[in-house]
């Protein structure tokens, strides 16, 4: 069996983004949608984590932390915006929320 | 040999689940599905050697950011199916073909970097004298190199706060 290098981890953070990607295209709950997000930012954790490996350098893990940070960030602030959206229009389907689409 | 048996193992799962989130009709099995796949990742984490962001993946995402997650789930309590509505222009082949295009070209990128191996050898941080385990180096670059960058993801959390608290008020 071959050794683990960080190719195998480049391509399972590939498959990974590519299923956040399909999530995003795809679903069309806003809350599945979100989740997405959060499984591509962690396929971009698992490839900064195997690269600082690596290297031997612990910036990479800086990086991931900031990574979470904004993470964080983002679902706070996406699932405020979702709560005043169901509020005025009792949906969360991403189709129903053409407001401001042209 | 034990590294690759969990390696495969670990990928195998966090794949799964991945799958499982997106495509789970139950919003809250879409929930747990995705706890799961947040603590298969952190074990990848351990695996690389990278304890403290493992405990920091369970904590923050598995503790906290999924909490948030179920909260509104149980918040937004649906009258009707959140899928119901089918909006007729509406073209997912086209957006799962688009994914595809997307993962065509990161295979693309990571054949090229195969055929043209770059060479990452850029300069070392400064690591502390005896940087003896993970946490003490992470914290060392954290707190001396880019204490910047750490005080600037502060700010962007307090915005994040406040601006979650405005956005969920009652009167909007």
């Amino acid at each position: 069996m071959t050794p683990i290098t960080p190719a195998h981890y480049v391509v399972l953070s590939a498959a990974l983004f590519t299923i956040g990607v399909i999530g995003v295209m795809v679903r069309r709950n806003v809350i599945v949608i979100l989740m997405s997000i959060e499984l591509i930012l962690n396929a971009v954790n698992i490839n900064l984590i195997a690269f600082s490996r690596q290297l031997g350098d612990a910036v990479g893990q800086v990086f991931a932390i900031f990574v979470i940070c904004v993470a964080a960030a983002e679902a706070a602030v996406g699932l405020g915006i979702l709560l005043a959206f169901y509020r005025n229009k009792e949906t969360v389907n991403i189709d129903e929320m053409s407001l401001m689409r042209w | 040999m034990g590294e690759a048996i969990a390696f495969y193992t670990l990928a195998a799962l966090i794949l799964g689940f991945g799958v499982m989130v997106i495509t789970a009709r139950n919003t809250v099995h879409s929930v747990l599905f995705l706890v799961a796949n947040f603590l298969f990742v952190a074990a990848l984490y351990v695996l690389l050697g990278a304890q403290f962001l493992a405990v920091i993946q369970v904590i923050v995402y598995a503790g906290g950011i999924v909490v948030l997650y179920l909260f509104v789930v149980m918040l937004v309590n649906l009258k009707r199916p959140p899928e119901a509505h089918r909006d007729r222009r509406r073209k997912s082949g086209l957006g799962l073909a688009i994914s595809l295009v997307v993962l065509a070209e990161i295979v693309a990128i990571a054949a090229f970097a195969v055929v043209q191996p770059a060479h990452l050898t850029g300069p070392k941080a400064a690591l502390p004298p005896e940087a003896a385990n993970n946490v003490e180096q992470v914290g060392w670059l954290l707190y001396t190199q880019y204490l910047v960058p750490f005080e600037v993801a502060s700010m962007l959390l307090l915005v994040a706060m406040v601006g979650a608290i405005v956005l969920a008020r009652r009167e909007l």
